[in-house]
């Protein structure tokens, strides 16, 4: 069932943690909120599992307003971080529980088939504590899903798990969702969590969603440099437009002569003008690397591709890390410009302090209002 | 080679063994009490004092009640514990939680003044609280041992159940109210289940305390409730009669045959699960 949030925001005290809001989950979909913690994730969740009340606007589940409905009259189950299993009862009478408070008493079928579901069945009678950190996990998520829930709210459900157990669950997490199809809200601060399992990802910052969209969109097309930063790692060079032809933009990079170009719907500064300052971004895996003898030779193998942006460095450090090389240049636009190499065609003179030319197509250039925070998303990113 | 298996074998067998011996020695010195009196009270003694062992008899076993107002006064002293320890407890728990979970004016005095009647001395306790009573006109008998024993019991009760409280995660009361529990029902299967142990404890103390009172009792008595302790130690001024050896002796056992139920059914939970 649809979710729709208008104008919703929570006030504690004097601050502000969620600022009004307006999202709409679709009926069916995976959704994940993005963010570092204190962003306003977790209370946006809670909101809509009613165990925070919003201090303005209105949650409506489908066409029903449940903004002032209390925790227990809502359609809507979660699977808390760290789990909150109950410790009195076993893993059968934890996942009964939702189903005995709403007065069915045969409940015996239900819950074998759905231990069944997260192949849980032959632990039924063991209790919580006398179970792993992943096992734990699918008991929170057979309590939660055995109800039957309208919605599906997820607080950080791998957050405890090691990186292996993290990544098996992903994929168990996105198997079940398709096989009961339900809407999932997911709330996590691992951008790959994030990433691999929701349809749609709301990025947020400080209370605000800063961008919203499918993960490939995100990634490809950043629209703040939190966003940038935040999903992933992104080269921020200061730029100057020198002029608008068509649906291309020219820009000057400040302390470099080349001209970078790149499409006009790549831009996120509204209505760009000749003059204007922005933040013009790639991707370090989108760049290429070539030796600057084999630049300037024209007859050699290595030439680069005509049409692309262009810059010069010489690289500050190399790594070898078997599936791709990662390099650190010094350019006069940015100090520490970070290209990923696959590792197909190894240059092997590529080493530190050899001069280089970086080089990349337009169309994998994005361009951010400069009136920002570069380094913003940076640091969170490590949380 | 390590300092474990060096030296001749009796020093070895020493270090080895050091901490078994050190906690028996601790258990001997706790239990011996007991033990002399669980023996005198198969004694024959030749006088009123049951002070020498004399002969083997089990004279006072058989008739317990034989002493004139000592059954009396045990079944009186049964009654202010059962009686204090349900009040205590109740009044003890609900107050744990306002302590544990609200923000109110005069909470910090609230938490502070708890821990007033366990640090006072009883004889102050006692004697301010009798001449309250006085004070009052209140007549001095079971109401007022009662209202005394009550009023001591709360402190260890709260207590108790408050480091319990504290303790527990919320989030399994939000999880129960996730999952369709209304604000009773989260009450009754989660909150309170989780706190029993608390709650266990808090009023197997307050019966202890309760049952072996003499100081505040005694100020507080009327002329014609004499509790156990006091029969005693009224006795003991006169004669002790082999009969408080006896319940002194099944107080003991009950005391313990308690324990081991506990731990017994709680083992026995674990290996089935």
């Amino acid at each position: 069932m649809t979710i729709t949030l208008s104008g919703v925001s929570k006030v504690f005290g004097g601050f502000t943690a969620v600022h009004p809001l307006d999202l709409t989950i679709p009926e069916g979909s995976f959704f994940a909120l993005l963010g570092a913690s204190g962003c306003g994730k977790t209370t946006t969740l809670r909101m809509i599992a009613g165990l925070e009340e919003p201090t303005d606007g209105t949650i409506r589940l489908g066409d029903d307003d449940i903004t002032r409905l209390p925790p227990h009259k809502r359609p809507v189950n979660t699977v808390f971080q760290n789990y909150a299993l109950f410790p009195h009862l076993d893993v059968a009478e934890n996942v009964a529980f939702g189903l005995r408070r709403r007065g069915i008493s045969s409940v015996r079928k239900q819950v074998e088939e759905t231990l069944e579901l997260v192949e849980l069945g032959p632990l039924a009678k063991r209790k919580p504590r006398q179970l792993s950190g992943g096992q734990q996990q699918r008991v929170a998520l057979a309590r939660a899903l055995i109800n039957r829930p309208r919605v599906l709210l997820l607080d950080e459900p791998l957050g405890a798990l090691d990186l292996k157990l993290r990544r098996q669950m992903q994929l168990e997490l996105k198997r079940i969702q398709t096989e009961v199809g339900i809407t999932f809200v997911h709330v996590t601060h691992d951008q790959e969590e994030a990433m691999t399992m929701a349809d749609t990802v709301a990025v947020m910052n400080r209370g605000r969603v800063v961008q919203l969209g499918a993960p490939d969109e995100l990634y490809e097309n950043p629209r703040s440099t939190f966003a940038a930063n935040f999903l992933g790692t992104s080269n921020l060079i200061e730029a100057e437009i020198l002029a608008v032809e068509g649906a291309e933009l020219r820009l000057k990079a400040v302390g470099a002569d080349s001209v970078l170009r790149l499409p006009v719907e790549r831009c996120a500064v509204e209505e760009p003008r000749a003059g204007g300052k922005v933040l013009v971004g790639v991707r370090p895996e989108k760049i290429s690397l070539t030796h600057a003898a084999d630049a300037e030779d024209s007859d050699a193998s290595g030439t680069i591709p005509e049409g692309s942006n262009v810059l010069t460095g010489r690289i500050r450090d190399a790594g070898y890390l078997g599936v791709s090389l990662q390099y650190v240049v010094d350019s006069p636009v940015c100090s520490e410009f970070s290209v990923y190499e696959p590792n197909v065609e190894r240059d092997t003179r590529l080493t530190r302090g050899t001069e280089v030319v970086l080089h990349w197509r337009p169309s994998h250039t994005f361009a951010l209002d400069a009136a920002q925070d570069a380094e913003a998303g940076t640091a969170e990113e490590a949380l | 080679m390590n300092a474990r298996t060096q030296g001749p074998a009796p020093v070895r067998w020493l270090r080895r063994n050091a901490v078994v011996l050190a906690g028996l020695a601790a258990l001997v010195y706790l239990l011996l009490p007991n033990v002399v009196v669980m023996l005198f009270s198969f004694n024959k003694p030749a006088g009123r004092f049951n002070y020498e062992w004399r002969e083997f008899s089990t004279g006072a076993w058989t008739d317990p009640c034989g002493v004139a107002d000592m059954c009396g006064s045990l079944g009186l002293s049964l009654q202010i514990a059962v009686l204090s320890t349900l009040v205590a407890t109740a009044f003890g728990t609900f107050a744990a939680f306002a302590l544990a979970r609200y923000r109110f004016r005069g909470k910090g005095t609230g938490n502070a003044l708890i821990f007033l009647p366990m640090a006072m001395p009883e004889v102050v306790m006692g004697a301010s609280l009798g001449t309250l009573f006085l004070n009052t006109r209140v007549d001095f008998g079971f109401v007022t041992i009662l209202i005394a024993h009550i009023m001591f019991c709360l402190s260890f009760v709260v207590v108790a159940v408050k480091a319990r409280v504290m303790s527990m995660d919320p989030r399994l009361e939000e999880a129960a109210r996730d999952l369709y529990a209304g604000p009773f029902q989260t009450f009754l299967r989660v909150t309170l289940p989780l706190a029993a142990p608390g709650i266990a404890a808090g009023a197997m103390l307050s019966f202890a305390l309760s049952f072996d009172d003499f100081i505040i009792t005694q100020f507080n008595a009327g002329p014609s409730t004499v509790t156990f302790p006091m029969f005693v130690w009224g006795a003991a001024q006169r004669g002790v009669p082999v009969q408080v050896n006896v319940i002194g002796t099944a107080m003991f056992l009950i005391a313990v045959a308690v324990v081991l139920v506990g731990q017994f059914t709680a083992s026995r939970r674990r290996s089935r699960s």
